[in-house]
């Protein structure tokens, strides 16, 4: 999944203007943020796998890393769902359409997508989770025929939280069995209450052994959804995760994301379980 | 390289450094200030320590006067070169507002041509791992790629050792046989020189030189061997990697961190640490931003800063990415240690910590392997989706 060890022509610090075309809320603290960038060649130029992310950037406020939400085969904009956490995020939500900021990227791993071709797809996506998953879905949609059954499994803590809501009809109608389910209902909620590990425990599984497997949320969710997979026959080099370290640079120069050996901003953030398992449940890595 | 070994009068030392000034290169290297040696412009050996030494030990350094006029009879001190080649602070990019929106660009300007004069063994090794960090891919820094590669390197054998040096437990030294274009080996009234590459043997092609003598070789080969006879400090590297990673919740990690003060001194000592920071600097108008990399350190708590609240929080866990990162993971992730035996982290660490004794202290008492541990008994109605 490592994108190629070749010397970048571009200057890795070089941000690219791009420009807000639509800001939107989507659940509660949470936005998607569509940009597009200033220079026509740029925008033709620009491509990336499902998984990988951006680093947006503020000048003077600072650059924050965010993967990327979009459908990777719409090039005139690109995507982000975002969690208003901190400065540049709080800032970035207040900006009206067509602000200029800053944007470097694409960075990281990407989702084994290309190994989903001819077997079944479990997606497993935990409250802001399913962003960087969205790009797999649209993927999956593209291409259905590509793959066998494909179920994804959204949660979230409560209904108001439900990213992308809206479109889980479409989702379904295009051949993806989308299983939503909530720890804690309100009174309008008529659907599954539980874990996603809850759902993922019943989904039917025909063939479990040659199962992709793919999880992003809190980690704690990550790792007993990969023990459950596990459980149900799922094979540890077919789960991959999506890992979230304090980032910087983005290059692997900075030294801010280290999770162990790896360096999230190049190694991941997307991983095989296989090669994080030995790290994933020790306290403050 | 195999070319004859040369005599360089102590006197000739000078033409030396004017000659590198002349093809335009800032010359740096070993001076005092504030009684320490570090480095700094050397205009002359003049500005060298000449007749001086170190004394170190853990949490300890000190100057003291030497009974000869040697110009390099020490060994390293709180400086290193990364200084030169990763600045402390630099300007990797900025954001201009105009008319139609923010503009980001990156510095162009050419970057200072540096003579480094004075580089130990475990320096160049130090480098070495460096030149893997950011030239190693798949980024390349471009700060660090020119001013490494503009660098004129005149090393220099140790001579003696300090309590705290420990290269030869690491293969980084005390010889030093690749990575510089001149090498010197300091004997009495002068230095054995050794040409270590075409720039190397252009310039000292235009210095008084002579063959060195058997003699000559002889008293060199014997200086540098009293360096090795002085090592006492040693490090077990056997299975270091697996070792500290099948230690993450050994008990010796409580324990050094009730010493450590994770005041980062070592970080900043260390001639391979590279942890960084970028923070924006506006002007006054705020429409010029400019972007400043500063180093940083893996034992500032605000490193791991994620989510409202620090991955690592604890000194504990913060002493042990620190030392796993430089003796294990570094292991994975660029081909080497990540640590030169120079003995730097031990001398300027307040409170004295030995990252060698603590490895001894692990070793000599390994606890249970994470992946035979029971997982932390958390249930699953703590998981939050």
């Amino acid at each position: 999944m490592k994108p190629a060890a070749t010397a970048h022509p571009h200057n890795p610090w070089l941000a690219h203007s791009v420009r807000i075309t639509r800001t939107a809320p989507a659940t509660p603290g949470v936005f998607t943020c569509d940009l597009t960038f200033d220079d026509a060649a740029v925008r033709k130029e620009y491509s990336y796998r499902p998984g990988q992310f951006n680093m947006l950037y503020l000048p003077g406020l600072g650059e924050i890393a965010i993967s990327i939400s979009g459908d990777p085969d719409l090039r005139d904009v690109v995507s982000h769902t975002i969690r208003e956490a901190g400065n540049v995020t709080n800032a970035l939500a207040q900006l009206p359409t067509d602000s200029s900021i800053g944007m470097r990227g694409p960075f990281g791993s990407h989702w084994p997508v290309e190994d989903c071709v001819g077997r079944d797809v479990v997606l497993v996506a935990g409250g802001i989770g399913l962003a960087p998953l969205r790009p797999v879905v649209c993927h999956l949609l593209t291409h259905r025929d590509a793959f066998k059954d494909v179920t994804l499994i959204v949660g979230s803590r409560e209904p108001s939280g439900l990213l992308y809501s809206a479109e889980y009809e479409d989702w379904r109608a295009g051949g993806i069995d989308v299983q939503v389910t909530v720890d804690r209902a309100d009174s309008l909620w008529h659907g599954k209450i539980g874990m996603v590990t809850n759902v993922l425990d019943r989904i039917p599984l025909r063939d479990a052994k040659h199962t992709i497997l793919m999880t992003c949320g809190p980690e704690v969710m990550m790792w007993y959804t990969v023990q459950m997979a596990l459980g149900r026959g799922l094979s540890a080099e077919s789960l991959y995760v999506s890992l979230e370290r304090n980032m910087n640079c983005a290059i692997g120069l900075c030294g801010h994301c280290q999770f162990g050996p790896e360096f999230l901003c190049k190694d991941g953030p997307i991983f095989c379980y296989d090669q994080v398992a030995s790290i994933l449940k020790i306290d403050d890595l | 390289m195999s070319l004859p070994v040369l005599f360089i009068a102590r006197s000739e030392l000078d033409q030396l450094i004017r000659t590198l000034a002349d093809d335009g290169y800032q010359v740096v290297g070993p001076t005092i200030d504030q009684e320490a040696i570090v480095y700094g412009d050397i205009a002359s050996a003049e500005d060298l320590p000449v007749g001086w030494t170190d004394i170190q030990e853990p949490g300890k350094y000190r100057l003291e006067r030497r009974n000869d006029e040697a110009c390099f009879g020490y060994v390293v001190g709180p400086h290193s070169w990364k200084k030169y080649l990763f600045p402390p602070v630099t300007l990797v990019a900025s954001a201009d507002r105009t008319k139609t929106g923010w503009q980001m660009s990156t510095p162009e300007a050419e970057p200072p041509r540096y003579a480094f004069l004075g580089v130990r063994a475990c320096e160049l090794a130090a480098m070495k791992i460096q030149d893997k960090v950011f030239l190693g891919g798949p980024f390349v820094d471009p700060t660090y790629q020119r001013r490494r590669s503009a660098a004129f390197i005149i090393a220099v054998n140790c001579t003696q050792a300090a309590a705290t040096c420990f290269c030869t437990s690491m293969n980084t030294g005390p010889r030093c046989n690749a990575g510089f274009d001149l090498a010197l080996t300091e004997i009495a009234d002068g230095f054995l020189m050794e040409i270590g590459s075409e720039a190397g043997q252009a310039l000292a092609a235009r210095l008084t030189t002579a063959p060195a003598t058997s003699e000559q070789l002889d008293r060199g080969t014997s200086a540098r061997q009293q360096a090795v006879d002085q090592i006492t400090k040693q490090m077990d590297t056997t299975g270091i990697r697996d070792l500290l990673m099948n230690n993450l919740r050994h008990p010796q990690w409580e324990d050094v961190a009730n010493r450590c003060l994770s005041c980062t001194n070592c970080t900043m000592v260390c001639p391979t640490c590279f942890c960084s920071s970028v923070n924006e600097v506006p002007d006054l108008t705020g429409d010029h931003i400019d972007r400043e990399r500063s180093w940083d350190s893996c034992f500032n708590i605000d490193f791991s800063y994620m989510n409202g609240s620090p991955t690592r929080n604890s000194i504990q866990s913060r002493y042990r990415q620190w030392m796993t990162h430089k003796l294990a993971t570094w292991q994975d992730q660029f081909g080497s240690s990540g640590c030169v035996g120079c003995g730097r982290c031990i001398t300027w660490c307040p409170v004295g910590i030995d990252l060698t004794q603590e490895v001894a202290a692990i070793r000599s008492s390994p606890s249970i392997s994470p992946a035979t541990e029971q997982v932390a008994g958390k249930s699953l109605e703590e998981t939050e989706s």
